[in-house]
């Protein structure tokens, strides 16, 4: 295995509250030193950052992967490239597959295969019920033994309270977390953008904030009284922060993720029925943009979150409300997120960006990253924080070349990205 | 290319006049006993002109097969009963056949909004929304345009010649892709435009140029237009209304609700009629009403419209 030495760069470790520049040592796979100026040992490549960031390698805990069952729109291998090429060294995925990971042995399977075939450190979200049917719970317990790091019915949200709230404490009692994709979809129903003045002028159906606001409110009264940790995904609405907010002073354990396309992009996106600007949970109002942007810079909202979500093109090449839901968001996400910062006047530290990008995240699941401690594995991402790049999907990893951001000009990208030790990513 | 998605897109005062002269044509045709294809015509016409209906039409459907014969072409109707479609076929595929088959235009209507565009993005000849879901009927509008601008004395069409005047769209105004296109057509003509519907009919945001109001006596008041809106009766399944009843009682147009309007109130209604529904048997065959001048309106606006998104000479874009 090859030594590295990453010289002349601003080593960022939120985990010990470091940022520093500095060079960073990786040896036999594991972080060895960070010191300045430390010499070159025999046999160590050394690799120059100047003008870099050196930071644990991004965790991005929610994606879908696809697989098993709809290889058609992205695999292990595929999703993975798109992850360690976005600066990804850890992604958890989630269980809306064919058919859905709500079984121990379809969980063992997956990571198994994943270990063979993803260039990227996979973990599995499995089903919060059965089937994601939301009626049966599953076996929380041997799910966990079998490697879930959480539970999700994502894109299917449990509607009765009844069944959330016995989900909630069978998994408090094993001490998983559960992620919620937070829609009533009673009010959603045939819905597919946000319900405001561009549904109305395109004649689409909206889905109104209440729809998610109610379950944030729901989740988390439930989340209070079963002692579940709950983490909301991808919060979209300001109503929906303030809920969050204050659901924490009455002591529940919640946190919460934004995807890089809810701080940049508001419901105007789908002007011309453009099907990349269709996902679920919708764009939103430029107030909700603002809210959000908000809560990440306050730390109300925890951590970044893609839902990377790839589709075919002939998926969503079709009329608006008939296109699936999602957008992929791998290869841009560090970009965007940069990007964000620096359009708002760098409301946050680079310490900050790196904490909402790998560390946060990683302690949300209990995942072992996001730190650049000696003697972790060295899952290590360099990133320039300068460059200016433009988003061409003809060029992703991604299977799914359905952005929004096409031909938009992002700033910052990672150059390098190690897993443990192997430098996986960068020329 | 000129494709006709939205009503924003009709360039308004060079429409009227095509229009008018594609009905003096008509009208000359006959005394003549000559076909329209006779007539000269602004362009060398050849080839097929497909019509994909993927939603049950008789008037637009009748109107578009018409003015594709008229201008000279061939008419290649396609509804959503036939082989491709049933066997799974996307619309994206639907279109690319039929442009690789040579086809010089593609009318579209189809269920959902948005549907024209998603056509437009991969046909290589020109496309003409003929009603997408609840999003726009462009060529309906067109065609009530130019019968109100009959009606008004043909004003200088350049003009806001709808200025000072008051237009009531009343109906089910959130489903209705007929409102959504008089809208933006009404509002470039300097028209003010009130929308009118019980509350859950009502968009849930406001539309650009537009008054909302549940209130009917509001909307009537000094109106000098009223357009009425079919009802659809899975409106009441669908919970957002309490009974056909209570619509009639509080929506209807009849001549006891037209009281507080203009006393040469006009009467619209873009078909097909739900009489004694949205509007009593005496308004709709009254003199004030414009219906069937709007119906006959509806060859020649189509004949318009094909002929100006066909042209080899696209005109600049809307004025």
């Amino acid at each position: 295995m090859a030594d590295y030495l990453l010289r002349g760069g601003r080593v960022l470790d939120p985990a010990q509250g470091l940022d520093v520049h500095a060079d960073l040592r990786i040896r036999a796979g594991r972080i060895a030193e960070i010191a300045p100026q430390l010499a070159p040992e025999a046999g160590e490549t050394v690799i120059d950052c100047a003008g870099c960031w050196i930071a644990p390698g991004l965790v991005d805990i929610h994606v879908h992967l696809r697989e098993p069952g709809q290889s058609h729109k992205e695999t292990l291998q595929t999703g993975g490239e798109a992850a360690i090429t976005g600066g990804f060294t850890s992604i958890c995925c989630m269980p809306n597959t064919e058919p859905p990971l709500d079984s121990p042995a379809l969980v063992r399977e997956l990571l198994q295969r994943a270990e063979r075939e993803s260039p990227c450190r996979v973990y599995v979200v499995a089903a919060l019920t059965q089937g994601m049917r939301g009626e049966q719970l599953c076996d929380y317990e041997a799910l966990k033994r079998a490697g879930a790091v959480a539970c999700s019915d994502d894109a299917f949200p449990v509607q009765s309270v009844a069944v959330m709230r016995c989900a909630m404490r069978a998994c408090a009692a094993v001490g998983l977390p559960v992620l919620t994709h937070c829609e009533e979809t009673v009010l959603t129903a045939g819905a597919s953008m946000h319900e405001g003045e561009v549904s109305v002028r395109l004649g689409l159906r909206g889905m109104p904030s209440s729809a998610e606001a109610i379950q944030i409110a729901r989740n988390a009264l439930l989340a209070l009284e079963t002692g579940c940790h709950l983490h909301i995904q991808h919060l979209s609405t300001a109503m929906g922060l303030e809920l969050i907010r204050f659901f924490r002073r009455q002591g529940a354990s919640v946190t919460t993720e934004v995807t890089p396309h809810h701080l940049l992009l508001t419901h105007h996106a789908c002007e011309g029925f453009d099907t990349n600007a269709k996902m679920n949970p919708p764009l939103r109002t430029p107030a909700d943009v603002d809210a959000l942007s908000e809560g990440l810079i306050l730390g109300d909202i925890d951590c970044i979150a893609t839902d990377h979500a790839p589709h075919a093109r002939f998926e969503k090449e079709q009329p608006f409300g008939l296109a699936p839901f999602g957008i992929v968001g791998l290869e841009t996400a560090l970009g965007c997120v940069l990007q964000w910062n620096a359009d708002r006047g760098e409301p946050l530290s680079p310490l900050e960006l790196i904490a909402r990008l790998s560390t946060r995240p990683a302690q949300i699941l209990g995942l072992p990253a996001g730190t650049l401690r000696t003697g972790a594995p060295a899952d290590v991402v360099v990133i320039d924080p300068e460059v200016r790049w433009q988003v061409d999907p003809t060029q992703f990893r991604s299977m799914g070349k359905n952005s929004p951001f096409t031909g938009w000009t992002l700033r910052g990208k990672a150059r390098y990205t190690f897993i443990g030790g192997v430098k996986v990513s960068g020329e | 290319m000129p494709h006709l998605l939205s009503a924003s897109d009709l360039p308004l005062p060079q429409m009227l006049l095509r229009i008018r002269a594609w009905e003096e044509k008509r009208a000359r045709g006959r005394d003549s006993r000559q076909g329209l294809l006779e007539q000269a015509l602004p362009f060398r016409a050849e080839g097929s002109v497909a019509l994909l209906f993927y939603e049950p039409s008789t008037r637009t459907r009748a109107a578009f097969e018409q003015a594709v014969v008229a201008l000279g072409l061939h008419p290649l109707v396609i509804t959503a009963e036939s082989a491709s479609v049933q066997k799974g076929e996307t619309l994206a595929d639907t279109v690319r056949t039929l442009c690789a088959q040579g086809v010089v235009g593609v009318v579209l209507r189809h269920p959902e909004a948005g549907a024209a565009h998603a056509a437009a993005r991969v046909s290589s000849v020109p496309v003409l929304n003929a009603g997408d879901g609840a999003h726009e009927h462009p060529t309906q509008a067109m065609l009530d345009l130019y019968t109100l601008w009959v009606h008004f004395g043909m004003p200088d069409p350049a003009s806001h010649w709808l200025a000072g005047r008051k237009v009531a769209i009343v109906g089910d105004i959130a489903h209705s892709r007929v409102a959504r296109s008089n809208l933006i057509l009404l509002t470039r003509v300097g028209a003010e435009v009130w929308l009118c519907a019980p509350p859950n009919l009502l968009p849930a945001a406001t539309l650009p140029g537009a008054t909302l109001t549940p209130c009917l006596q509001e909307a009537l008041q000094n109106a000098d237009v009223v357009m009425a809106l079919r009802l659809q009766r899975e409106r009441m399944e669908q919970g957002l209304l309490p009974s056909l009843n209570a619509y009639r009682r509080d929506y209807q147009i009849n001549a006891q609700r037209l009281a507080c309007a203009r006393p040469d109130c006009v009467v619209m209604h873009p078909g097909p009629l739900n009489r004694g529904v949205e509007i009593s048997d005496e308004v709709a065959d009254s003199a004030r009403s414009l219906i069937l001048k709007q119906v006959h309106a509806g060859l020649a606006t189509r004949c318009a419209c094909l002929e100006y998104a066909l042209s080899p000479h696209p005109e600049s874009g809307a004025v």
